[in-house]
């Protein structure tokens, strides 16, 4: 699921064709144990001058990075996105899958010495629960309906329902376990392996390693820095000339360029981020399923893959899993560009010239213009006009992402299945305004549902699949392209398997990676 | 000396007024953009409620006008208020900011002056020749190339090919002196290259002028040799517009300099501002402006006084100004 390739002189790999080889081999293999030391120096490209270490205020990169070298989660996500006990060292569910008991870590102190205990935990999640909440993961908790410690090494969660994924909701960006009663986050206080330093939002931060680290094999720099640089020319020189030992989000019209230095490595690990043209389908022409099916058959995606994403993609198939989730569904046949089908579904719907208005900015992802005027060309060859309006960059997700009937989107991933079928995709997702297409299907409120209850891995296998199906075939989401992350690190750099679930592996690159 | 006194008080009166219509202007100029702080901070995942949450927790649901007068009130007092997104100290957050814009500015002014004003002098002293014509087109180009473009060859030649100096200026992590002038070399230099043919050009076209009067082909008759001819004779009387020009390009050196701090990731204070206007962080954005504002208000007056002190009949006008 994993391609790690990398591209130096001794590199392992030598290309596409090798991908499915490396993807099996043991990377941990060829890298030397962990050594000690040195200094971590990341460029980032996604930040702002406005943010703060309050884990309820989120969430560029460069918190989720900082965040989790200071702090832990009860749960971590691995490459392959495998749980990963955390703070909790085990977790159990009732039969009904109702409530859900939490064995925590012995021994763990955090930065100031506080011993960590079941009421951190307690008053961490309640940052995002109690009222007047500013916190995205709000939604995800909204289903806790009490949490109690059973002493200082338990703690139990009600859900007001069954949810078989809960557990991996508790690995979500901001549910960083921070000490009971915290209340000035800036000062960085966690059980991560590094403390605080110094940090300047917008410009830079500084962690020093936790000598304390209750990971043993984890942490291993002696200080890490992230440095906030906008501008990709500026990330790839200061690379180029050892100003910093790695970045994300490169650009990828320059890899080919970067590929050519020995002294660079491209990581590029297939991730669950996608981009889409949402359609409403409570709104205008997109209330008929045939309107919706004519435009996703009118996009050449191969085309978009090729061009918008320089072929560091795979195209997407009308639904949001990617082979990177573990319900990810192979039967749901691929959907292909087919003016001809489109043309026919358009006289289904008794639409004979249609017109629509497609609003994008870059906002969403780089190059979304670009994609929309490909998307427009496509589409003209259906007999579809579409209407380019380019919307300003700023403001984007307030003024024009769910508000227009049809616009430019792009979604992270998230941790399961669950998460993201019931977040964008339910009756739920629309009262918590994520819902940006309106589907409100009774079969996929009802299957959402069945699958939070369902234990038995096969069966939730089917009961995704059918999902998978029906946002497919019904939906309105025209989701076109699924896009690799791609960072270049300096090859003094080591690491073992990448994760997907972030760039700069899962975001913990500073916990996971070390210098040669 | 006392018009000159009386001048600057007028000038200073005039620099808090035009301070105040700007600060106007800017805070309802960010007002009318889309969207708040509120969605801008919470982005994608702002659901109704969280947002209307955090504005009722930042005051933005007062109205504007009240919001603008509380500002004022509070900057009288010597307040410039808190960043709305980080509750940090506005003072805190840019004078860290302000001193490494200043830095960079007076480095670049360093470099840029001296050579902008010899070349000036040089191109006016050796008119018509083969250096005035070469530094004349070189200047041109100069002005003609965006700075990012003079960026990234400097930073191509320089910093990748050459290996020289370092690509990008992260200063302040305990560099020594010698250090943070390699940090700031090509930076500065991107600057003074844009700045050095204004100059250039301006110094040599106030020398042309002068260089017109019968006083000066006086001198010339009595056989003076043409290097102090335009040192000793024409300089003292072009000195007000190229101090004019000087001036009014250190203001620029200190407010234009965004391109620049993006290319060279320098955390100066025009990043500041462009990031706060798309956060909508107005405390933050009105302090930026005021302070580029008033850079440019104080350095126009410095202006105006220096001219006066150089030229000996505005010391006596006719009439007041």
């Amino acid at each position: 699921m994993h391609d790690t390739f990398t591209i130096d002189r001794r590199g392992l790999l030598l290309g596409a064709g090798t991908l499915a080889l490396a993807s099996s081999l043991p990377l941990k293999a060829r890298a030397q144990s962990p050594r000690k030391g040195g200094t971590l120096r990341i460029g980032m490209a996604d930040f702002s001058t406005s943010e703060t270490l309050d884990p309820t205020l989120m969430d560029s990169q460069f918190q989720q990075n900082l965040h989790w070298q200071l702090r832990n989660n009860l749960i971590e996500v691995g490459p392959g996105g495998v749980l990963i006990p955390e703070l909790a060292e085990s977790w159990k569910g009732s039969k009904d899958a109702k409530t859900w008991t939490f064995s925590l870590r012995k021994g763990v102190t955090f930065h100031n010495g506080k011993p960590f205990t079941a009421d951190d935990v307690i008053y961490s999640f309640n940052l995002h629960l109690k009222e007047g909440s500013k916190s995205q993961a709000r939604p995800l908790l909204a289903q806790v309906a009490s949490m109690k410690a059973d002493g200082p090494n338990t703690v139990i969660f009600d859900l007001k329902d069954a949810n078989v994924g809960f557990p991996a909701i508790t690995s979500a960006v901001g549910l960083y376990i921070v000490p009971n009663g915290e209340t000035d986050f800036d000062k960085g206080v966690g059980t991560g392996g590094y403390i605080l330093e110094h940090f300047q939002p917008g410009v830079k931060s500084v962690v020093r390693r936790n000598p304390n680290y209750w990971k043993a094999d984890r942490a291993h720099f002696d200080t890490v820095e992230m440095i906030c640089m906008k501008d990709a020319t500026a990330r790839a020189n200061a690379l180029l000339t050892g100003q910093i030992d790695a970045y994300n989000s490169v650009d990828a019209k320059t890899v080919s360029l970067l590929q050519r230095s020995n002294a660079i490595r491209i990581n590029r690990v297939k991730s669950k981020a996608h981009f889409a043209f949402p359609m409403m389908v409570d709104q205008g022409p997109f209330t008929s399923n045939d309107v919706r099916l004519a435009m996703k058959l009118a996009i050449d995606r191969e085309d978009i893959v090729k061009r918008i994403l320089n072929g560091f993609g795979s195209v997407g198939n009308d639904h949001p899993l990617s082979p990177a989730y573990q319900m990810y569904s192979a039967d749901v046949p691929q959907r292909s560009y087919d003016p001809d089908r489109a043309k026919f579904h358009l006289k289904k719907a008794g639409v004979s010239d249609l017109k629509v208005q497609l609003h994008v900015s870059d906002t969403p992802f780089t190059g979304a213009t670009d994609a929309a005027v490909l998307y427009k060309a496509h589409a003209a060859k259906a007999g579809i006009t579409i209407d380019v309006v380019k919307e300003p960059e700023d403001g984007y997700w307030s003024s024009v992402w769910s508000k227009k009937p049809f616009c430019a989107t792009r979604w992270s991933g998230r941790v399961n299945e669950d998460v993201i079928f019931s977040l964008v995709y339910t009756a739920d997702g629309i009262k918590a305004g994520w819902n940006e297409t309106r589907l409100n299907d009774d079969r996929v409120n009802r299957l959402v549902e069945e699958a939070r209850r369902e234990f038995d891995t096969e069966k939730r296998r089917a009961l995704y699949a059918e999902l998978q199906r029906i946002v497919h075939d019904d939906g309105g989401s025209n989701i076109f392209a699924f896009s690799d992350f791609i960072d270049a690190v300096s090859s003094k750099v080591t690491h073992g398997e990448l994760s997907g679930e972030y760039m700069l592996d899962g975001s913990r690159a500073a916990e996971r990676w070390w210098f040669a | 000396m006392n018009i000159i006194l009386s001048i600057s008080a007028k000038r200073l009166a005039l620099g808090l007024a035009t301070l105040l219509t700007i600060s106007l202007i800017v805070f309802f100029s960010v007002e009318l953009l889309p969207g708040d702080l509120a969605e801008a901070v919470l982005g994608q995942g702002a659901t109704p409620e969280a947002v209307a949450a955090l504005r009722h927790e930042l005051g933005l649901d007062r109205p504007a006008a009240a919001r603008y007068v509380a500002w004022v009130v509070d900057l009288l007092h010597g307040d410039l208020g808190r960043s709305l997104a980080t509750g940090r100290s506005v003072v805190e957050l840019v004078a860290d900011r302000l001193g490494n814009t200043v830095v960079l500015a007076l480095a670049a002014a360093a470099i840029a002056m001296p050579i902008g004003i010899g070349l000036g002098i040089l191109s006016t002293v050796y008119r018509g020749r083969v250096f005035d014509r070469v530094a004349s087109t070189a200047s041109l180009a100069g002005i003609s190339f965006p700075e990012f473009f003079t960026a990234y060859m400097l930073v191509a030649i320089f910093a990748v090919k050459l290996g020289w100096l370092p690509a990008v200026a992260l200063v302040g992590s305990g560099e020594n002196w010698m250090q943070r002038i390699a940090l700031l070399t090509l930076p500065a230099l991107t600057l003074a290259l844009a700045v050095i043919a204004y100059v250039l050009r301006m110094t040599r076209a106030a020398l042309v002028g002068v260089m017109a009067a019968p006083y000066i082909e006086m001198a010339y008759l009595k056989g003076v040799p043409p290097v102090s001819i335009v040192i000793r004779h024409a300089l003292p009387n072009a000195l007000s517009p190229i101090i004019n020009v000087v001036i009014l390009n250190l203001a620029y050196l200190v407010v234009g300099v965004v391109v620049v701090e993006v290319v060279f990731v320098y955390p100066g204070l025009g990043q500041l501002l462009v990031d706060s206007v798309s956060k909508r962080d107005i405390p933050v954005v009105q302090a930026c402006c005021i302070i580029f504002a008033a850079t440019y208000v104080l350095l126009n007056l410095l202006a105006d006084i220096l001219s006066i002190l150089s030229n000996p009949r505005l010391k006596r006008p006719r009439q007041q100004v």
